[in-house]
């Protein structure tokens, strides 16, 4: 049976690892290597690495670490943060990445996700989705959230542009709901649930992790593929030993640390 | 001991590279024919599509190259498929030194494809490519496409269905998983090999 994922996320900026509450406010959490090999060792099953300033900056991500982090890691990651075209990718890929995670510039040029999957297979093209509800209790995708002052509200409904990710080539959806972020709450089950029904591919929980419960929630309520955390982690608050104990004890598919 | 990276174009041939350095082991990384002859284990990586895959190694004038090796020789992933005789993905005919056809996941309620993450695997047939694997251990997983069980398959993992994810005929071995993203399972696995 295939296992439910416990992934880590590493918001990644000037050669840190950092992590804001809701989006904003980045505070130093350690080395881009250390917390890798932490987290392999502590039973992660996945890493994904957030260069979160690439996009806003306008620049692609630095492949100096990717390549590190390649060298040592025996467990699958993802990278994301500034790809913009094929050229990106492979040059990510080619360091050593299983994956790539595009947003923002797919949002600017959604052919970029099929280019991607033409070039690479879907297996290795993910779709970040950045998603708020608005006033009028729709979600809405966010476009540039690394940078507060470049984050835009965009008037694409979440629903439609995860349809069309997927359309495209997505082969696996992370939603970042940013309404939960960082204030460990609990994952946005019911938009998580909202985009389970339309979502073919893998689809990652991301945003509102705070108890080992909320893991749970996710996987047995929102029917997630993986869940994506990073403060619960990095702060020592969830041991992901522990946390796998508990969901196995909860009858979730989980690998064995 | 010489082991050679074929250069079909995969993006995962860093990742297999580390791996093997990992366990001590410099491959070269090479798509030079009298090089791959020479080598005493070969390796075909491979991440995306089949029929690029076979294009590519069509067009480095590998193809009957391949077909004839006697070292031991494993496929990973898009490596394993392309060691089989035909693809769905593309219609393509690959180079048929494993007697199966590759098919499809077949769509089904709540399982999404592609198959992606860490699934158990199961012994069916003992080999020394999986000394000292127990049941139920994990490797992680990324396709679409996958081989179905046949005679030639060693260790299953199941998605729906069962389907074959370690194979081996004669000289030539296949990985659907990818051994160097599997952690210790997986360098466990890749240690085996070296060891044939």
């Amino acid at each position: 049976m295939l296992s439910r994922r416990i992934i880590p996320c590493l918001d990644v900026r000037d050669g840190q690892v950092v992590k804001g509450v809701r989006f904003r406010d980045h505070v130093a959490m350690g080395g881009i290597v250390d917390l890798a090999l932490r987290y392999r060792d502590e039973g992660a099953d996945e890493l994904v690495f957030y260069d979160i300033t690439a996009s806003p900056e306008g620049r692609s991500v630095d492949r100096g670490w990717v390549e590190k982090v390649a060298r040592v890691i025996d467990i699958p990651f993802c990278v994301a943060g500034g790809i913009r075209s094929v050229d990106d990718a492979r040059a990510v890929l080619h360091a050593g990445a299983d994956k790539v995670s595009v947003n923002s510039p797919a949002l600017e040029r959604p052919e970029l996700v099929a280019e991607l999957a033409a070039a690479f297979g879907v297996q290795c093209v993910v779709v970040g989705v950045d998603s708020l509800r608005d006033a009028d209790g729709e979600w809405r995708v966010r476009q540039y959230t690394g940078d507060p002052s470049k984050t835009r509200a965009l008037a694409r409904r979440t629903l439609d542009w995860v349809a069309e990710a997927q359309r495209l080539g997505a082969g696996e959806i992370v939603l970042n709901c940013m309404g939960s972020d960082g204030v460990r709450q609990g994952y946005d089950l019911e938009q998580l649930g909202a985009v389970r029904a339309l979502c073919r591919v893998p689809l990652i929980a991301s945003g509102g992790a705070g108890t080992i419960e909320h893991f749970r929630d996710a996987f047995v309520e929102a029917d997630v593929d993986g869940a994506l955390a990073a403060s619960v982690f990095h702060s020592g608050a969830i041991a992901i030993p522990e946390l796998k104990r508990y969901l196995q004890g909860q009858g979730v598919a989980v690998r064995a640390c | 001991m010489t082991v050679v990276l074929v250069d079909a174009g995969g993006t995962n041939i860093g990742s297999v590279r580390y791996a093997l350095q990992r366990l001590g082991v410099d491959a070269a990384l090479t798509s030079d024919a009298a090089a791959i002859r020479a080598a005493d284990k070969v390796i075909l990586p491979g991440v995306g599509a089949a029929g690029p895959g076979m294009a590519r190694l069509r067009e480095l004038g590998l193809v009957e190259l391949m077909r004839s090796l006697t070292q031991p020789v494993l496929g990973v992933c898009l490596g394993m498929q392309l060691l089989c005789a035909h693809s769905e993905e593309g219609d393509t005919e690959c180079l048929g030194l494993i007697p199966a056809t590759v098919c499809r996941f077949a769509e089904r309620p709540g399982l999404r494809v592609p198959h992606m993450g860490w699934n158990g695997l199961t012994v069916q047939n003992a080999h020394p490519l999986l000394q000292d694997l127990s049941d139920g251990e994990q490797a992680y997983f990324v396709h679409s496409y996958a081989v179905p069980m046949n005679e030639w398959t060693l260790a299953s993992a199941n998605y729906g269905e069962p389907f074959s994810a370690v194979v081996a005929r004669g000289n030539f071995h296949g990985m659907q998983f990818h051994p160097e993203r599997s952690a210790t399972v997986g360098a466990r696995l890749l240690k085996n090999f070296l060891a044939l």
